[in-house]
């Protein structure tokens, strides 16, 4: 860096404008860059088939969409489809549901990654580091039929938990299938899966702030607690708004899989988020209309929380997800 | 070795103390609940009835739940049917990945702008679950092993990793390559493969690990149990505590335990994610995440 800075300054190689400033007929243009055409072609045709077509496809959330009939034979219900929505009851659940999973993620799991990284970042042998960094990443390759069934071993009705409490003459938990605590076993089984990788951007946060900062502030009588506080903070600050930010936009989606696998041991009472809402009225009840309704739903305010929390980054002077 | 810069001064013993012992509980909470299901697993039935469902060390070995996964049942079938759709899906979703990065690579190729506008802008928009779902029983896709292949074989993010990729290889090499009259698909192979191998294994480890682990593509698009990969087996067999043994095919046979044959098949799951592991690890920092926070 510093010696490109004390470099006279060079105009660079003209290279690239040749290209383009030579005007080339569109056929010859065409024949020239059809292979890269022919390249893209397949991606582009999945795209389309499986994410604009159905994304217009949204259009049955304003249909009484008969599987028969298909697009073109179905009839147009207007709101219909939102309004029988919002006086369901299961659905302002789901919603609630949701609602609170997010909340207890975003207090609980969040700052977990973030506390992680820095204590990570303190540990000065590279071996013992590398070690552990290997060890809490692997769980977030795992599925989720596998994680459900790691957590039922250890804490379900016969695992190893409630196994040890009873033969130590104490009354056993009912962990796995209490609706009550149901929002904090799925926010436990996130922070297992997921807290050490969520560790890695903010280990690179840290690891791009400036050392001679930390040098500076030792000089200056900062304890460890000052350093972290007035050095490494403000550092990680963008990322973790970045962070945040991207969290907010997916509130509505919450660990889908995670819950549809454990939502019969506790009920949908419990256990119902706007996935499983949509799944089981679609797919399993054939609502076709409705369901795409509440998928269509969440898309769209989860478009505009992004929006929105980023907005409120730029008011606190921030960068957020995309610069102003 | 120590990378302790020396204007930090040495920390105190019990702070030392103290962090190594967090660290030591962090990592024993993620590998205890392995240690059981790999110790279940060759328990024997008198261990595991001694201690309840589960077994924390096992005092003797017997590898009969292994041999009873392997030994012709649904659970057999199951995992030749997710090494499939694996090795295909990968195959299929690396090769679309890769071309669609080449072609999107240059700059002043026709069409290029608005094609890569046109697979970011998916980054933002996710189709809901229902009209996917009828667009994969439109083209008639259901009960068919395409439906868990072809909807998540392209991805964009996939594609802009990729692409990155390709933009940073020297461009002298490509002036060369076309200088000796290569076309494109020769620079492809000879030139952007050989130079972007890494990026290609880690890319297609990652996409390997979303085909073998998927589990709600099989049970929205194939209604046939004969057809289910492992994940969903092993749902029903764990999960749902429903274990079919060859007991009820073969009179006279003694079925390993069903705890066992439960936490076998956890652990043959767990298996090709715990061997392609150690590349992933090796390569994940290196380009991936450090391009990520650029931005």
């Amino acid at each position: 860096m510093a010696v490109n800075q004390t470099l006279p300054r060079v105009n660079p190689p003209p290279e690239n404008k040749l290209h383009t400033q030579r005007k080339m007929p569109f056929l010859t243009k065409l024949w020239r860059d059809s292979p890269l055409l022919v390249m893209v072609a397949p991606a582009v045709l999945i795209l389309l088939l499986f994410t604009y077509i159905p994304l217009l496809g949204s259009v049955i959330a304003f249909m009484d969409y008969v599987p028969f009939l298909g697009f073109t034979g179905s009839e147009w219900v207007g709101w219909a489809n939102f309004s029988s929505l919002f006086s369901d009851t299961a659905f302002w659940n789901a919603l609630w549901n949701t609602a609170q999973i997010t909340l207890l993620q975003i207090v609980l799991f969040f700052p977990v990654p973030i506390l992680l990284a820095v204590l990570l970042n303190t540990v000065a042998m590279p071996m013992a580091k590398r070690f552990v960094q290997s060890v809490i990443y692997l769980p977030h390759f795992l599925s989720w039929v596998i994680i459900v069934a790691l957590f039922q071993q250890v804490l379900g009705g016969n695992g190893v938990l409630n196994r040890f409490l009873l033969t130590h003459d104490m009354s056993p938990f009912e962990i796995m299938s209490n609706p009550d605590t149901f929002k904090l076993l799925l926010t436990t089984q996130a922070i297992w899966k997921d807290a050490g990788w969520g560790t890695i951007i903010f280990l690179a946060a840290i690891a791009a702030i400036n050392p001679g900062l930390y040098e500076a502030a030792t000089i200056d009588g900062a304890g460890a607690w000052q350093r972290f506080w007035h050095v490494t903070l403000p550092g990680m600050r963008p990322i973790i708004v970045l962070m945040l930010i991207l969290r907010l936009g997916d509130s509505l989606t919450v660990g889908f899989e995670q819950i549809l696998l454990q939502r019969d041991a506790v009920g949908p009472g419990a256990a119902e988020v706007l996935d499983t809402f949509t799944y089981f009225n679609g797919v399993v009840d054939g609502s076709w209309g409705t369901a795409t309704a509440a998928g269509l739903l969440k898309g769209v305010v989860s478009l505009l929380l992004v929006l929105a929390a980023n907005k409120l980054a730029h008011r606190l002077g921030e960068e957020g997800v995309y610069r102003r | 070795m120590n990378t302790r810069p020396v204007w930090l001064g040495k920390p105190r013993p019990i702070a030392i103390a103290l962090k190594a012992l967090a660290l030591t509980l962090i990592c024993a909470v993620v590998v205890f609940p392995f240690l059981v299901v790999i110790s279940t697993s060759i328990a024997t039935q008198q261990q595991i009835d001694a201690n309840g469902g589960y077994v924390i060390w096992p005092t003797s070995v017997s590898f009969e739940a292994y041999k009873e996964i392997f030994n012709g049942t649904q659970v057999s079938r199951s995992i030749v049917i997710s090494v499939g759709v694996t090795a295909v899906g990968t195959a299929f979703s690396l090769a679309c990945t890769v071309l669609a990065a080449y072609g999107l690579s240059r700059r002043q190729s026709l069409f290029q702008r608005g094609l890569l506008s046109f697979v970011l802008f998916t980054l933002l928009f996710a189709p809901g679950m229902i009209p996917v779902y009828l667009m994969v029983k439109q083209l008639g896709m259901l009960n068919t092993y395409w439906s868990l292949i072809i909807p998540t074989a392209v991805s964009a993010f996939n594609i802009v990793i990729v692409r990155g990729f390709i933009q940073a290889i020297p461009h002298e090499l490509f002036d060369a390559a076309r200088m000796d009259g290569a076309g494109e698909w020769r620079i492809l192979r000879s030139v952007v493969l050989p130079n972007s191998k890494a990026v290609i294994a880690v890319v297609g480890l990652f996409i390997a690990v979303g085909y073998w682990n998927n589990y709600f593509g099989p049970l929205l698009y194939l209604n046939d149990t004969e057809m289910w990969p492992l994940q969903l087996v092993m749902r029903t067999f764990v999960l749902d505590n429903n274990v079919t043994t060859n007991a009820q095919a073969i009179p006279g046979y003694v079925a390993p335990p069903a705890q066992s044959v439960q936490m076998a098949l956890v652990a043959i799951a767990t298996l090709p994610i715990l061997c392609v592991y150690p590349f992933l690890t090796k390569h994940m920092s290196k380009g991936m995440l450090t391009g990520a926070i650029k931005g």
